[in-house]
């Protein structure tokens, strides 16, 4: 902890900070041997001028307060609290409340995020707004903060998905984006990512890379950790006011792992709180059909960052697999892997099978349909209070709604008789 | 040879360095010995490249276009293994040209930068062109490629501070890697002004050969590169060039652009 704590001190002396919490990555963006800037330098100078702006706007009062503004009233922030008894009961007995993220504008939390950037980027003065996606939750975010703060739109989205989920690509375009597929790599988002990237390097001077993850190179992964920070610090007033005091654990999917670093954000400096982050475990470790970078990967660099990933005896990126497409991504932001060294934050895998389990239950035992990626997070707490038990109290990120799902849910369960039958039950 | 002689004897026959890119392996292993050979050979009127950038395939080469991206996903799904890579470098240096390897910086980091260094420069590698390791991230690798007396050649860009370009020529050795436009790598039809404003800034804060990269695809694109920066590096082109016609084009394009490289040869740059 020694690293840690000589971090802290410079980071503390750090002035004008407008909410330092002691857990900043250092100027160069390392959190401990992770993160940092692993890019071309030709994309350099727009990570200086995108880390400078960053740090004037948050420590602006004016953009404070416009930020707080759009997510109160166009987001529809605070998102509530909800306790999940009935669900509760089947994860040990345990007190179950879900942070309500699926109920903000666009249905999940990717929109604390974009509103944030696409603002920033107003304040740069560039016109024009790239980004990635995988299920296309960050791409229509994206596409409607852009139509919101009037700003050309692209977003890159594998071909693989843009097939997978056609009714996404329709909605961007509604938004007035444009739609690249991209057909080059495996097609589907780390593809995505590296054409953003691409298109970034020729058109730095104008355009923004919108980027969807607390991923990729500094600053990216303290400044999307910042913008999502809001779910944390909203979640622990409000268990504070249900309950009295602070939950066992915290619970989040991690894929990149915005949404878990956001709300693991409002209980890091509770020691007694364990944050806990749920990996797409597809079809199980053993198969090698996954995305858990964290519980089964090894450190190296990708776009932009070093953190742990997915790869092979060579270190060519492998192909992540998840039931999940917001899940489905070789990779994770680094402070995950700095907190899975330090141990503040543990990481498990959830199979498709227990999520899907998971996505049903909560259907049926609440009335709330999640995302699959949430999914996963209510399948560790299901685990977690069968450990713990009845005197457990457990908040999990509901990062998102599971409408853009119903197909693969159709497909699963059998529930339309198109979709056919995959040996689940009809009940 | 060093890098180093093989940029002051082209200095001294007052022309810049012909640098030559194609990826390891592609299209399969045998194949690409006899295309870096073709590179080196030229035809028997003019040699081709002086030095031979050996790229290692990549599974997402984000500052590469269209072109070399196909062709070193072709040499990956050709089962090309990193290992194979020294083998290629040792084949390269027989035919007495000057072998680097270009490579992301993830298949390093999982070999381990000092055993990747120790492989290289055992196999007669000069040195390594990193795009996407700029030297605030390099402190391994600097100590690395030092203690196997590697060079290391780092990119400089348009879009590059004063600060940077002085920071980054002062951490490389070689010769400097110009990025032409702002870009990833892919013939272009013209090679931007901007290339000979980036070589005049990076000139001011350094003594090193700078190479420009970037869209060079012509006898006159060299030429006209040739003019004022030390070396002219061809990628995409060459890559275009072998997937038409083969080792035998590839010797005929080398001597083409050896014949851009000297057309100017007695002006001083």
């Amino acid at each position: 902890m020694t690293a840690r704590d000589s971090d802290t001190a410079r980071r503390a002396a750090t002035p004008g900070e407008a909410t330092p919490d002691g857990h900043d990555p250092d100027p160069g963006g390392h959190f401990g041997s992770y993160g940092g800037r692993f890019m071309p330098e030709a994309l350099i100078a727009a990570q200086d001028e995108l880390a400078d702006e960053y740090e004037k706007a948050r420590n602006d009062p004016e953009f404070v307060a416009e930020l707080e503004r759009l997510l109160r009233d166009y987001a529809g922030r605070p998102s509530p609290l909800t306790e999940a008894e009935r669900f509760g009961a089947h994860a040990g007995g345990a007190r179950v409340f879900l942070k309500r993220e699926d109920l903000n504008h666009t249905g999940s939390h990717k929109i604390n995020n974009v509103l944030g950037q696409a603002l920033l980027v107003k304040r740069m003065g560039k016109r024009r707004v790239i980004a990635e996606t995988g299920a296309g939750q960050h791409g229509v975010a994206t596409a409607t903060a852009c139509a919101l703060l009037d700003l050309d739109c692209v977003v890159y989205m594998g071909a693989t998905d843009t097939e997978r989920q056609a009714l996404n690509v329709a909605r961007m375009r509604l938004l007035g984006a444009e739609v690249r597929p991209v057909d080059t790599g495996s097609a589907t988002l780390k593809d995505a990512i590296n054409e953003a990237l691409r298109d970034w390097v020729a058109n730095v001077a104008d355009t923004h890379y919108l980027l969807g993850t607390a991923a990729g190179a500094h600053p990216f992964p303290l400044m999307v950790r910042n913008l999502h920070r809001i779910i944390g610090e909203e979640s622990r007033e409000q268990v504070l006011r249900h309950t009295g005091g602070l939950p066992d654990a915290v619970v989040a999917c991690v894929g990149g792992g915005s949404n878990a670093i956001g709300i693991f954000h409002g209980f890091i400096d509770d020691p007694g709180v364990r944050l806990v982050g749920m990996e797409a475990g597809g079809h199980g470790l053993d198969s090698g059909e996954h995305g858990a970078a964290l519980t089964s990967g090894t450190p190296g660099t990708l776009h932009g960052a070093r953190s742990y990933l997915l790869q092979d005896e060579d270190g060519q990126i492998a192909e992540a697999y998840s039931i999940s497409a917001g899940l489905d991504y070789p990779g994770v932001g680094p402070e995950h892997a700095w907190l899975a060294d330090t141990g503040r934050a543990e990481y498990r895998a959830v199979t498709d099978d227990e999520a899907m389990h998971a996505f049903r239950l909560l259907s049926r035992t609440e009335g709330i349909i999640p995302a699959i990626e949430s999914a996963h997070a209510l399948a560790g707490a299901l685990r977690l209070g069968a450990e713990l038990g009845p005197e457990a109290v457990l908040v999990v990120n509901l990062s998102g709604r599971g409408d853009k799902d119903m197909d693969t849910a159709a497909q699963y369960f059998g529930l339309v008789p198109e979709a056919g039958i995959t040996g689940e039950d009809q009940r | 040879m060093s890098l180093h002689e093989v940029f002051r004897d082209c200095a001294a026959q007052r022309r810049a360095a012909l640098i030559g890119y194609l990826p390891a392996g592609f299209p399969t292993v045998p194949d690409s010995v006899e295309l870096f050979r073709a590179m080196v050979r030229g035809d028997g009127d003019t040699a081709g490249c002086d030095v031979v950038e050996i790229g290692l395939p990549y599974s997402d080469p984000v500052m590469d276009g269209p072109t070399i991206q196909t062709a070193s996903g072709e040499a990956l799904r050709n089962g090309f293994r990193v290992r194979q890579l020294f083998d290629i470098v040792s084949t390269v240096a027989e035919t007495g040209a000057a072998p680097v390897v270009m490579t992301y910086w993830n298949p390093v980091h999982h070999y381990g930068p000092d055993a990747f260094a120790r492989d290289l420069a055992a196999a007669g590698g000069l040195g390594v062109i990193t795009p996407d390791l700029v030297p605030d991230e390099a402190d391994e690798w600097l100590a690395a490629a030092r203690q196997h007396r590697l060079d290391r050649i780092f990119l400089v860009a348009p879009s590059s501070t004063e600060r940077r370009l002085a920071m980054t020529a002062g951490a490389g050795s070689g010769f400097l890697y110009a990025a032409s436009v702002m870009g990833v790598t892919g013939a272009r039809d013209s090679v931007s002004g901007s290339a000979r404003e980036l070589v005049r800034r990076t000139r001011a804060h350094t003594e090193l050969p700078v190479g420009v990269g970037l869209g060079v695809r012509t006898a006159e694109h060299a030429a006209e590169v040739a003019q004022f920066a030390d070396g002219v590096i061809v990628g995409s082109a060459f890559v275009e060039r072998a997937r038409q016609d083969g080792a035998a084009g590839v010797a005929e394009f080398a001597a083409d652009l050896g014949r851009g490289v000297r057309r100017n040869s007695t002006s001083i740059p």
